[in-house]
C-alpha cells in the first residue's frame, strides 16, 4: 500500500517535471505547439469526462459549448473589450449555455441524453454558420493578439505552452479534489443507482445539474485556450466531428479516471497533427486504433494498462513473500 | 419517547387516506387507508400482482397518486418528491438489491449518511475529511455486525449479506419509519431466519412497514398484518387472526 503510494507520488513528480521542462528537451516550436494542443484538449476531455465518466451521461454536443466560449472571447475582443473582460464573459457564456443544455437534456439519460445534446450542438453549429452578423459565418472571427498577463507575452510558443500547462495542472488538481469530494461521490452514486440515491435523500437531478455546470466550466476554459492558441474560430470547431473527437479521447483513455482523458487527448492530438504529416489517411489510423482499444481494453487505455501492470507485478509477489518468510 | 403505540393523542408516523392509483384502465391501488404509529411493526402480504410494490412507490413518491393522500407525521406530502420525504424521516429498501456494487461496504454507508447532509454538494473538500460522518458509519456498521467486512467490495458479499446491508443503508438517515420491500427476497431459509433476527434487533421506536412473501419472517417480525388483494386491503389483524382467516387462505391457495 505504502510503496504504491510513494510510487505514485514519484510518477507524478516525474511527469510534472517532464512537462515543465518540455520546451528544453523538445526540439522545435512545432512540437511545443503540439504539446500545448494536447494540454488544452486534455482540459476539454477532462470536462467531458465529468459527465461521461462520473455522471454516466454521454454528451455529443460538447463541441458546441467549447465553440460558444471561443466565439464569445473572439466577439468580445472584436468589440474592443480587454482580455480579462472577454475571458470572464466567455466563461459565463459557456456555463450559461451548459445550464440551458442541462435543463433540456437532463429530462432523460442514456440515448435520450445523447440525442438532445447532439441536437443542441448542431443548433449551435448552425447558428455559428448562419448568424453572420455575430459570428462572421464561414469566415469566422480572428483574434489578432494573445494576451500578455503581468507583461508576460503569450505570443511566442513557449510562453503560451507554460500558461496552458499552469491552467492544465490547476484543472487536474481541481478534478482530483472533485472526484474525492462528497459531490463527486454522490455523482458516481447517481450514475450507478439513481433510484437508491433518491431514496437516500439525494436530489438526483440537482446533482447531475451541478455536474453539468462544472463540466461546462472546464469546457469553456479549454475553449478560451483554444481560441487564443489558434487565434481564429470558425464553425468547423463546433461540428459534430469535434464532439465525437473529444468523446473519443475520453473513451479511448478511460472514462471515469483522472488520467484517462489526458492520455486520450495525447493520443488523438498526436495522430491528428503529427502522424497525419506522414499518413494521409490518418482518420483511418485513428479508427483502427480505436477499434483495437475497444477490443483489447474495453474500459480504456489507462484502466487496461493498470490491469496489465497488476497482472505483471502480482506474478512476482508470491516469490517475494516466500523469500521474506524464509529467514 | 413514544414507544406505546395506538395512544389516542399521538400523530401517526405514516397515514394513507383513500389512496388510489390507476395505470390506464388498471386500478393497481384502490382506496387504501392505513395508519402507522411510532414503533408499529406492520406487514403487508398478498399474492403476486396484488399491488404491494406499487403501494410502496406511492408512499415514497416514485409514482404520482391518482387520488387520495399520503401523510407523514400529520403533514400532507402527497405531492412531495422522494428525497424530501426521506428528509422527513422515511427510508426504504428495494425488492431488487439497489446497492453500489463497486464500492466498499464502508463507502456505501458513507454515501447513505451523506444523503441528508447539506454538505453533500461540497466539491472542494475531501469526503474523507468529514470525521463525524465516518464515526457514524462505524457506529452503524458495528451495530449491524458488518464492521469486520467494511473494506470488502459489496459485489463480493453474499446475497443474504447484501440484503442486510440494504437495510443498513436505509437506517443511515435515522428514519422514523422504514419501508422494507421484501427484505427476504431470494434468501435461503437459514438466511431468512437471520434476516428476521436482524429485523427484530432494530430500534423498537422505529416504525416498520414490511412487504414480504416469506411468512416465517412476517409472523416473526410483524405485530399487525394487512392483506392486499387486487389493490385493496381485504383484512387487517394480528398474525394469529390472519393465519386462521378463511378469506386469506382462499386468496393464497385459490379456489377457482
Amino acid at each position: 500500500m505504502n510503496s504504491t503510494m510513494s510510487l505514485r507520488v514519484f510518477a507524478i513528480i516525474i511527469a510534472v517535471a517532464a512537462l515543465a521542462t518540455l520546451p528544453l528537451w523538445m526540439g522545435g516550436i512545432y512540437y511545443i505547439n503540439v504539446a500545448s494542443q494536447i494540454l488544452l484538449y486534455a482540459v476539454f476531455a477532462l470536462g467531458l469526462n465529468v459527465l461521461v465518466g462520473y455522471a454516466g451521461l454521454t454528451s455529443l454536443g460538447h463541441a458546441g459549448l467549447f465553440g460558444v466560449a471561443a466565439y464569445a472571447t473572439g466577439y468580445m475582443l472584436q468589440l474592443g473589450y480587454g482580455h480579462t473582460e472577454s475571458i470572464l464573459v466567455a466563461l459565463l457564456v459557456g456555463v450559461a449555455s451548459m445550464a440551458v443544455y442541462a435543463v433540456l437534456s437532463l429530462r432523460s439519460t442514456g440515448i435520450g441524453f445523447i440525442m438532445i445534446t447532439l441536437a443542441l450542438g448542431e443548433i449551435l453549429w448552425g447558428l455559428a454558420y448562419r448568424w453572420i452578423s455575430l459570428t462572421g459565418g464561414d469566415n469566422g472571427i480572428n483574434v489578432p493578439k494573445r494576451p500578455a498577463p503581468f507583461g508576460y507575452s503569450l505570443s511566442n510558443a513557449t510562453n503560451f505552452y507554460f500558461t496552458t500547462l499552469i491552467v492544465f495542472l490547476l484543472v487536474v488538481v481541481v478534478m482530483a479534489i472533485f472526484v474525492r469530494s462528497p459531490l463527486g461521490a454522490a455523482l458516481r452514486g447517481t450514475r450507478d443507482q439513481p433510484r437508491r440515491m433518491n431514496a437516500l435523500g439525494y436530489h438526483v437531478w440537482a446533482i447531475r445539474f451541478y455536474a453539468c455546470l462544472f463540466s461546462g466550466l472546464l469546457t469553456a476554459v479549454s475553449g478560451i485556450l483554444f481560441v487564443y492558441y489558434t487565434q481564429f474560430i470558425s464553425p468547423q470547431t463546433l461540428a459534430l466531428t469535434s464532439s465525437a473527437e473529444v468523446l473519443l479521447m475520453v473513451i479511448a483513455g478511460g472514462p471515469g479516471t483522472l488520467l484517462g482523458p489526458i492520455v486520450g487527448a495525447g493520443l488523438v492530438v498526436i495522430v491528428k497533427t503529427v502522424v497525419s504529416g506522414f499518413i494521409e489517411r490518418w482518420n483511418f489510423l485513428l479508427g483502427a486504433i480505436f477499434v483495437a482499444i475497444v477490443i483489447l481494453m474495453p474500459d480504456g487505455l489507462v484502466p487496461g494498462t493498470t490491469r496489465l501492470w497488476r497482472l505483471a507485478t502480482r506474478k512476482r509477489a508470491p516469490v517475494a513473500a516466500k523469500t521474506e518468510g524464509a529467514p | 419517547m413514544s414507544s406505546e403505540s395506538q395512544t389516542s393523542g399521538e400523530v401517526p408516523v405514516l397515514e394513507l387516506r383513500q389512496l388510489c392509483k390507476s395505470f390506464g384502465g388498471l386500478q393497481a391501488t384502490r382506496e387504501v387507508t392505513l395508519r402507522i404509529m411510532p414503533g408499529d411493526r406492520q406487514a403487508i402480504i398478498g399474492p403476486n400482482g396484488a399491488g404491494k410494490t406499487t403501494l410502496f412507490n406511492l408512499i415514497t413518491g416514485i409514482y404520482p397518486v391518482t387520488s387520495g393522500q399520503v401523510l407523514l407525521f400529520g403533514q400532507d406530502v402527497t405531492k412531495w418528491p422522494s428525497h424530501k420525504r426521506t428528509a422527513m424521516g422515511m427510508a426504504r429498501t428495494f425488492q431488487v438489491t439497489h446497492l453500489f456494487p463497486g464500492l466498499t461496504v464502508l463507502d456505501n454507508v458513507l454515501l447513505a449518511i451523506k444523503g441528508l447532509r447539506r454538505s453533500k454538494f461540497v466539491m472542494w473538500r475531501f469526503l474523507s475529511s468529514y470525521k463525524e460522518v465516518y464515526d457514524k458509519a462505524y457506529h452503524l456498521l458495528e451495530q449491524a455486525g458488518f464492521l469486520d467486512r467494511k473494506d470488502l467490495e459489496v459485489r463480493n458479499l453474499s446475497h443474504g449479506e447484501q440484503r442486510q446491508l440494504e437495510i443498513v443503508l436505509g437506517l443511515a438517515s435515522d428514519p422514523k419509519i422504514l419501508l422494507l420491500d421484501e427484505p427476504a427476497a431470494g434468501l435461503s431459509s437459514g438466511e431468512s431466519t437471520d434476516m428476521a433476527k436482524f429485523l427484530m434487533k432494530l430500534d423498537p421506536k422505529l416504525a416498520i412497514l414490511l412487504i414480504e412473501h416469506d411468512m416465517d419472517v412476517v409472523f416473526d417480525v410483524a405485530s399487525q398484518i394487512s392483506v392486499l388483494h387486487f389493490g385493496q386491503i381485504l383484512e387487517t389483524g394480528t398474525p394469529k387472526q390472519i393465519h386462521s382467516s378463511a378469506k386469506v387462505q382462499e386468496i393464497y391457495l385459490g379456489t377457482d
